[in-house]
């Protein structure tokens, strides 16, 4: 039982990342309809910068603002120069154009930091706290609190704030979005920076468990795609729920199966959503676009 | 161009004579290795404009084919002493049937969910690759014996780099035949609009499979080659990166062009080692190249460029 | 049209790519030919650990040498390439080294993957190459031209197991990676435990690029009758199990590690989670504590110097696998008369009583390290410092 307890902490920690992601991939796509493969370079940059602007003696909390500022500025940037000039391109297009946007990220990062892998004090100690036998790392709460913190924020600010309300009507319908007076252009660079910095806060929560270094974004990129298509693509508060799911499944698989084979059971998870329920375990019908 | 007959097979010959000439330049054993590398890339790369640029379906997963073939070779030879020849072509089956029995569900779906399905395939064999080391060795590869052809051992760059060559005259030659066939013009309609190509009376099912199981069946010849060639492999070669590479040469090279694939191959395979000295610099450029074409030339080099030729022409 | 567009691309890089290496090439060719000193090292990626100070080890004492007037009257010339730890790129850079820098002399493969990916290749190509790998795999059976440096994973295991045995263990967990050192030595340790009185109850292993082990961990702490856990890897995962091990309190239980952690950046990237671990390493990393009399203090503490004076940064063992690598080479190029590879291979198979940072090497037609475990020594990480145990 402790052990099983063992696996549920470390599976939410690691699905409450994935969550953050896919939330980032479902804001970016239902603004744009782009797959930004350079999703998990957001959550790098969140972890790297805080690294750096700390060792420069910059204090956690500022170090990790500027973190999440510069990570949405390099969001907005991708938008501006890489998406918005190939507007009208094919999905094929679009997702190299992500994709090597990641690998220049990815190489700006390398240059400037270096390659070495980098490690963030955790924010109220290292002490494990007993739970039922199991033991809790403090940081596993901070990164569920954040998670916790954030959807609810981004439920309100969708429910509540007009610019949110027009967040999601341009999602819903560009075109009448655009003849009611939204901002289009403003809506798509919010959705960048918005989904930046939520990867940006995750990569910070979580360098202090797993480490941070260039390329930590790769896999976590295509985790939380993972969670953005098994939650329906587009729906924000799906890949919440879509990242929980694939951590779970991932940490109990690791516990009981083979911890060898923990990585496949996301995949497999993810082919069998696509072949018999392609819009995602969340997602709503007949929203197709091709 | 007012024969486009004369220009397809006078790209075949184009192509023949560079592969013909090449040695002259290339100075040692190191180049002419690099020249293999570039030969089987552009093989691949062949194989995966019949399915991106031709049929319009995108696979984020296929250097998994290419490493299904080379660890076919890789462990048949090594494991159960098997003649390489006859593992290369259990490797091309072996491969063929595995996506056949993936292509239909998976090609049932469109866009990001067929980019995501093919990813997920790609990562889930190079985990295997990587997990199973009693077979592959693990994550630090496996050394592939010298290929032998009767008691001629296939050993040297040299040798490599005349069968490389040949291999890829005559799968673009098939290319080039294909395309151009009834086959061909099916698989081209499916670009445009399946539903178009339904009311054509295409199978259009079918023939998605046909070209995802044929350009895995390329893939992994290339494959098995390249694993004979180094004599050795690795999971990496199976990755998500490497898939990604893949992809990237087709489209920079220019979708729906077969001579757009192989020079997008040589582009991406050459680029990297000339710019070995600049390490750090390396990912920076590729990521550069990568967006900028895409952003000011999206239909990639050679179309883009023929285009400008025959626009200048005039 | 489209048609003439791939020869000349394919010619104007090739054309690049060559301009690029001659370029490379062109600022050595001095007066009188250098000798070459090929290398491959993993300087960045998962094993930078190893590869960083190793890199840093040799193009210091290499200009060192050259300023003191060469080896047999004759300039060293080193060109490092950065493999980052894949045996992939390791095959391809030993390729680039031989056919078109035509080195000399190869030292490097920070990892066993990489050495062991590269020894084909070598072995064909006829030069010696001292790899700094710790598995004896590298050695095992002997290979004609490859040498090392490192105590192997064997010679780790058996010294852990001694210290267990003294301890009065029964059982221990096994917790390692899937690279080819860390299979090695998993392997060893199943092996030589029954000789030990040893068992092995809980074998683990976890992915390259995982993030986290407490899954592993946490069933090893819930196998009955663990006394004892015996980490195999290096780099980034070892740190990683190291913190988790913290986080999941398992510091009850004794913990182990072989070599492959031999440098102050575990102590310092695990943040604490390492006190107490007993680890054997090579003589270079507790040199301070050696005894006056120790025939290694006086080059342990020499290259401790020097190291921390040009790069301000404490010496790991790896770095001393790659000075004792470079000491062996010019040695026996000393004694050969210049870079003749296979006189050199003679002379480095003739080295005799040597005394390097990490031991005193003898080696000869069947032992191609050259190293015993008198050198080898038993620590425990206290206060974040590496203290010699015996």
């Amino acid at each position: 039982m402790s052990d099983f307890l063992q696996f549920v902490f470390s599976g939410l920690t690691v699905g409450a990342i994935y969550a953050l992601v896919g939330i980032g991939f479902a804001l970016i796509y239902n603004a744009s309809h782009v797959i930004n493969f350079a999703q998990g370079e957001f959550v790098m940059i969140g972890g790297m910068a805080t690294v750096a602007l700390i060792d420069l003696g910059v204090p956690l909390l500022p170090a990790a603002l500027v973190a999440i500022a510069i990570a949405a500025l390099v969001g907005v940037a991708l938008e501006k120069l890489a998406i918005e000039p190939a507007r009208n391109a094919g999905v094929v297009t679009l997702i190299i154009i992500t994709i090597g946007a990641s690998i220049l990220v990815r190489g700006v990062v390398e240059v400037v930091l270096g390659k070495q892998f980098h490690r963030l004090p955790s924010f109220s100690g290292d002490q494990p706290i007993l739970v039922g036998g199991a033991t809790l790392h403090p940081q596993s709460l901070w990164i569920v609190g954040a998670l916790v913190v954030l959807v609810v924020g981004l439920k309100l600010f969708f429910d509540r704030h007009p610019f949110g309300k027009a967040i999601l009507a341009t999602a819903h319908n560009r075109l009448a979005a655009q003849l009611v007076g939204i901002e289009v252009k403003t809506v798509l660079v919010a959705s960048f920076a918005l989904s930046a910095a939520f990867g940006a806060i995750g990569g910070i929560l979580t360098a202090p468990l797993t480490l941070t270094q260039y390329d930590v974004g790769v896999m976590l990129g295509v985790k939380g795609f993972c969670a953005a298509i098994l939650g329906g693509l587009g729906s924000p508060f799906g890949a919440v729920l879509g990242g929980l799911i694939v951590g779970l499944a991932e940490a109990l698989a690791a516990g009981y199966v083979s911890s060898a084979y923990k990585d496949v059971v996301a995949f497999v998870m993810i082919l069998l959503v696509l072949f018999f329920m392609p819009s995602g375990l969340f997602g709503t019908k007949g929203t197709e676009r091709v | 161009m007012a024969n486009p007959a004369l220009g397809r097979w006078g790209g075949l010959i184009v192509l023949i004579v560079v592969v013909a000439a090449l040695p002259l330049v290339l100075p040692n054993k190191f180049y002419y290795d690099i020249a293999v590398k570039t030969g089987l890339n552009a093989l691949v790369c062949v194989g995966l404009n019949l399915l991106i640029g031709y049929a319009g379906q995108i696979s984020l997963g296929h250097a998994a084919f290419f490493a299904l073939g080379g660890y076919a070779s890789a462990v048949l030879t090594t494991r159960y002493e098997w003649n390489g020849f006859l593992a290369l072509g259990a490797g091309a089956v072996a491969t063929g049937i595995v996506a056949y029995l993936v292509a239909r569900p998976i090609l049932r779906l469109k866009g990001h969910y067929l980019a995501m399905a093919t990813l997920a395939f790609g990562i889930i064999v190079s985990l295997v690759l990587n997990r199973e080391i009693w077979l592959t060795g693990g994550p630090d590869g496996i050394t592939v014996p010298t290929l032998r052809l009767g008691d001629m051992r296939l050993r040297s760059a040299e040798t490599w780099y005349w069968i490389t060559g040949g291999a890829l005259v005559v799968v673009t030659y098939l290319a080039l035949n294909l395309i151009h066939s009834p086959s061909g013009r099916a698989i081209r309609a499916l670009h445009g609009s399946e539903v178009a190509a339904e009311t054509l009376g295409i199978d259009v099912a079918r023939t998605k499979t046909m070209v995802f199981v044929l350009s895995a069946v390329i893939a992994a010849i290339a494959g098995s080659l390249f694993a004979h060639a180094d004599r050795f492999i690795t999971p990496n070669e199976a990755g998500f990166l490497r898939s990604v590479e893949l992809v990237t040469m087709v489209v920079l090279g220019g979708m729906a062009s077969t001579f757009g694939a192989i020079v997008g191959a040589a582009l991406l395979t050459v680029l990297p080692q000339a710019l070995a000295g600049f390490d750090e610099f390396k990912h920076i450029v590729l990521g550069a190249i990568l967006v900028g074409t895409m952003i000011f030339l999206p239909k990639g080099l050679v179309p883009s460029l023929g285009a400008l030729i025959r626009r200048w022409r005039r | 049209m489209t048609a003439r567009n791939p020869s000349r691309r394919l010619a104007l890089c090739l054309g690049v790519a060559t301009a690029v290496m001659l370029g490379a090439l062109g600022g050595a060719q001095a007066q009188q030919a250098p000798i070459k000193i090929g290398s491959f090292l993993a300087v960045t990626g998962p094993a930078s650990f190893l590869g960083d100070p190793e890199a840093k080890t040799l193009k210091l004492y290499v200009d060192r040498i050259n300023k003191a007037g060469g080896v047999a009257g004759r300039q060293l010339q080193l060109v490092v390439y950065d493999s980052a730890g894949d045996a992939k790129q390791a095959v391809s850079f030993a390729k680039r080294l031989i056919d078109e820098d035509k080195v000399d002399l190869i030292i490097g493969g920070s990892t066993t993957g990489e050495t062991m990916a590269a020894a084909p290749v070598v072995q064909e190509a006829e030069l010696p190459f001292i790899s700094l790998a710790g598995a004896n795999v590298v050695v095992e059976p002997v290979k004609k031209w490859i040498f090392k440096t490192p105590h192997s994973d064997r010679m780790a295991i058996e010294k852990i197991f001694e210290d267990a045995q003294k301890r009065e263990f029964k059982k221990v967990a096994v917790i390692g990676g899937p690279g080819g050192f860390d299979q090695s030595c998993r392997a060893e340790a199943v092996k030589l435990a029954p000789r030990y009185g040893l068992e092995v109850v809980a074998n683990e292993t976890y992915g390259a690029n995982d993030t986290e082990m407490t899954p592993q961990l946490t069933r090893i702490r819930s196998t009955p009758g663990v006394q004892a856990i015996v980490g195999c890897g290096f780099g980034a995962p070892t740190v990683i199990t190291a913190r988790n091990y913290k986080q999941l309190g398992m510091q009850n239980i004794p913990f182990y590690f072989n070599h492959g952690v031999g440098s102050d950046q575990f102590i310092k990237q695990s943040e604490g989670a390492t006190e107490g671990m007993r680890v054997p390493v090579a003589a270079v990393l507790v040199g301070d504590q050696l005894k006056a009399d120790d025939p290694q203090r006086p080059i342990v503490t020499d290259y401790r110097k020097t190291y921390t004076e040009a790069y301000n940064e404490p010496i790991s063992t790896f770095g001393g696998h790659a000075f004792d690598a470079l000491l062996i080479a010019t040695e026996a190029i000393k004694r050969a008369g210049g870079p003749d590879k296979a006189k050199v291979r003679d002379e480095i198979e003739k080295t005799k009583d040597l005394i390097g940072v990490d031991g005193i090497f003898t080696m000869s037609a069947t032992d191609h390290m050259g190293l015993d475990l008198r050198s080898f020594k038993m620590t425990e990480i206290k206060d974040g410092k590496w203290v010699l145990l015996y």
